[in-house]
């Protein structure tokens, strides 16, 4: 088995994580990455939660070993081929490579915000999404947050709504919002934080305390309503208008900043190298694994595995356990063959 | 307000809007309201443009009102619909302008209607032949009388006497838009810039030489909406309505306000003249209003046409420091002549805001 080989589309968590696995089963896996740089989007995540660990610690440990894969970044797949058992692999980079198996772990897109046109990202300055508050936590620059007084959190942004054709949860924006909330209150103590939401999924371990914790400890007030339009008042201030479920009223508030949870989404590429490899897609956009039990990181087409975030949302504890999975998979696999 | 940001989603939301040979059908309010907009824009079309567009006499109400106060189900709004096709069928022409935004929406939901349940176009069909033995073809073309001035707001920028400018200083006039709900709100797609941004009315501010102004409750509704006024009793809820849209766009200091909605240029207008009763309070300073022009008022002042003729004379606001500013000549002792030059009653003017 030791000459099998084992391609990987996609180096952010679940591909680092599956490769690494690989690797230590004695394997030599190979790691192909579209982009110049692996990590995915932990490279654009200041921390995560619920523990608020730097996302660039755990990248740093995912990419700390890497020897005994061989990966390629600037790699971007353009094409999935079968000959017999064997797949060949086409990259952008010129390189054609040979699998006995393929594993994806493609990820997702952030839903773009500018779709909701309603909620002013990208033609009001202090409207945010949720990668940007993230990098302005990296960063600790944002052009346009200055001491604000007035925040605003707005969920569901791309996610179970039926305008955008996406009925789905996005499943961590949730907790990510939270998560931000605090973080923000911690840097402006005397800002009122506001999060709009939905219904609140704190459904993983030490969630449901992050949101107690943001009630009792940071006084964050929680409206359960979506905001339903947002202009800009003269001093740039933005008006927002949202309903308040609970009141059973619409409300109308301003705001210094707001900051749009934009959802998980399928990856532009996913129908066309779904096409190419003749898999199933979901209602959702996602890859279909196998069944959805017992056989979660196969394809309906044999060969090809799923991993991560390319088969829907998840955590990133799922995404390394689905990657985990996947790896342990392939090798029975390959040992049947 | 990025401009980049609105230009992107302008240059997603782009109409196709036939050139030339429309058929064009009348608001039933409009025509009560600003009765010259309606005459002044077939005069602009045809006459100032050379384009090619015909009313027939036969034709009627869209029955929109009545639809939306629940007075007739919408089969027979529908039928309506058909019948007013096939006068557009009968008499040659395949693209069709409408003067209402309302019609607009029921047009656009009627069409839309039929493409996702062609049994109901059937039904439309056979009941308006059972009725009135008419048929129709679906127009290859449905715009608001709006788009069509958009689409040639060049060609009558050329032709400018008068921008949208201040004749003393030279500055663009600050213009604030309203555009009306059932434009865009309903089918985005139908609309010119879409629903949130629509570019419809600010694009021929900005072609005349005025600088358009964003304001925060720029797309609220101007508080007409059918039940809120047509219902005597929500007459408050739609009075309170167009005081939020003057509110908020008072401290911008417009100069007129731009509309291309029959029901929101008669409220926008004629309101500001219950809120100085209500509340002593007027929007253009004091004892003044905020002139409200129709997009084909502006079109007219535009291009030069007089302003007694385009009937500005029926605003409940007083047009004339806006005529001052543009430096468009008027005789206010034409103001209250009919067309056959005689004198027309005058009205009763109220002391609080300056009407005339």
């Amino acid at each position: 088995m030791i000459n099998k080989n084992i391609v990987i589309v996609g180096g952010g968590p679940a591909g680092l994580e599956a490769a690494r696995t690989l690797r230590n089963a004695g394997l030599t896996p190979i790691l192909l990455e579209g982009s110049d740089r692996l990590g995915g989007h932990l490279l654009e995540w200041d921390s995560l939660f619920p523990s608020n660990q730097k996302a660039s610690e755990v990248l740093e440990s995912l990419t700390a070993d890497l020897e005994g894969i061989k990966w390629f970044t600037n790699s971007k797949v353009e094409e999935i081929s079968r000959i017999k058992d064997i797949y060949l692999v086409r990259t952008s980079s010129g390189y054609t490579f040979q699998a006995n198996a393929v594993l994806l772990t493609t990820g997702f897109s952030l839903f773009n915000a500018t779709l909701k046109q309603e909620l002013g990202y990208g033609i009001y300055d202090r409207v945010i999404t949720n990668a940007d508050m993230e990098r302005y936590f990296a960063t600790g620059e944002h052009p346009c947050i200055h001491e604000p007084k007035t925040i605003g959190f707005v969920h569901c942004v791309g996610s179970r709504d039926e305008k955008i054709c996406n009925r789905a949860c996005s499943k961590v924006c949730c907790a990510t919002a939270i998560k931000q909330a605090c973080h923000i209150k911690e840097k402006f103590p005397l800002a009122q934080v506001y999060c709009f939401y939905m219904d609140l999924r704190m459904f993983g371990r030490g969630w449901e305390d992050m949101y107690y914790n943001a009630q009792t400890k940071y006084g964050i007030r929680f409206v359960r309503g979506r905001v339903c339009e947002v202009s800009e008042g003269m001093d740039a201030t933005l008006n927002i208008k949202a309903e308040d479920t609970l009141l059973g009223k619409p409300i109308r508030m301003k705001m210094d900043l707001l900051v749009l949870m934009s959802g998980i989404r399928p990856r532009k590429d996913t129908e066309d190298i779904a096409s190419n490899l003749h898999i199933e897609l979901g209602t959702d956009g996602f890859y279909s694994p196998r069944d959805p039990f017992i056989r979660t990181n196969e394809s309906s087409n044999e060969g090809i595995f799923l991993a991560g975030t390319c088969t829907g949302p998840a955590t990133l504890p799922e995404t390394f356990s689905s990657a985990r999975s996947a790896a342990a998979r392939i090798i029975e696999y390959l040992e049947s063959k | 307000m990025k401009f980049s940001g609105i230009q992107k989603i302008w240059s997603e939301w782009e109409k196709e809007i036939p050139d030339d040979h429309w058929f064009y059908v009348r608001s039933c309010i409009r025509q009560n309201f600003f009765p010259a907009s309606e005459r002044r824009y077939l005069d602009i079309v045809r006459g100032n443009l050379g384009r090619d567009i015909f009313e027939h006499p036969e034709h009627t109400t869209c029955g929109g009102i009545a639809y939306h106060n629940e007075c007739i189900p919408q089969l027979t709004q529908m039928t309506i619909v058909g019948r007013q096709f096939s006068i557009m069928t009968e008499s040659g022409y395949s693209n069709y302008v409408c003067s209402c935004v309302t019609s607009f929406g029921l047009y656009c939901e009627a069409l839309n209607t039929w493409k996702e349940h062609p049994e109901i176009e059937a039904m439309v069909r056979e009941k308006l032949w059972e009725s009135c033995h008419r048929e129709f073809e679906i127009p290859k073309s449905l715009v608001h009388a709006s788009d069509l001035i958009y689409h040639l707001r060049h060609e009558i920028g050329a032709k400018a006497v008068h921008k949208l400018t201040n004749a003393n200083t030279g500055e663009p006039l600050r213009v604030v838009d309203h555009v009306g709900c059932h434009y865009a709100k309903m089918f985005p797609t139908k609309g010119v810039g879409g629903a949130e941004y629509p570019h419809v009315l600010s694009g021929m501010v900005e072609a005349w030489g005025g600088e358009s102004i964003d304001y925060p409750e720029r797309r609220h509704c101007c508080g007409y909406g059918f039940r809120q006024y047509h219902i005597k009793e929500n007459r408050g809820y739609c009075v309170s309505n167009t005081h939020k849209k003057l509110e908020s766009m008072e401290p911008y200091h417009p100069d007129f306000i731009i509309t291309n909605c029959p029901g929101c240029a008669y409220f926008l207008d004629r309101w500001q003249y219950v809120i100085a009763h209500q509340t002593r309070h007027t929007y253009g300073g004091p004892g003044q209003g905020i002139p409200v022009l129709t997009f084909e008022e502006a079109a007219g002042l535009v291009l030069g046409y007089d302003p007694w003729d385009l009937g500005l004379q029926m605003h409940q606001v007083a047009v004339e420091p806006l005529l001052d500013k543009m430096g468009v000549p008027y005789d206010p002792a034409k103001k209250y002549l009919g067309t056959n030059g005689k004198a027309i009653p005058r009205p009763e003017l109220p002391s609080i805001i300056r009407c005339c």
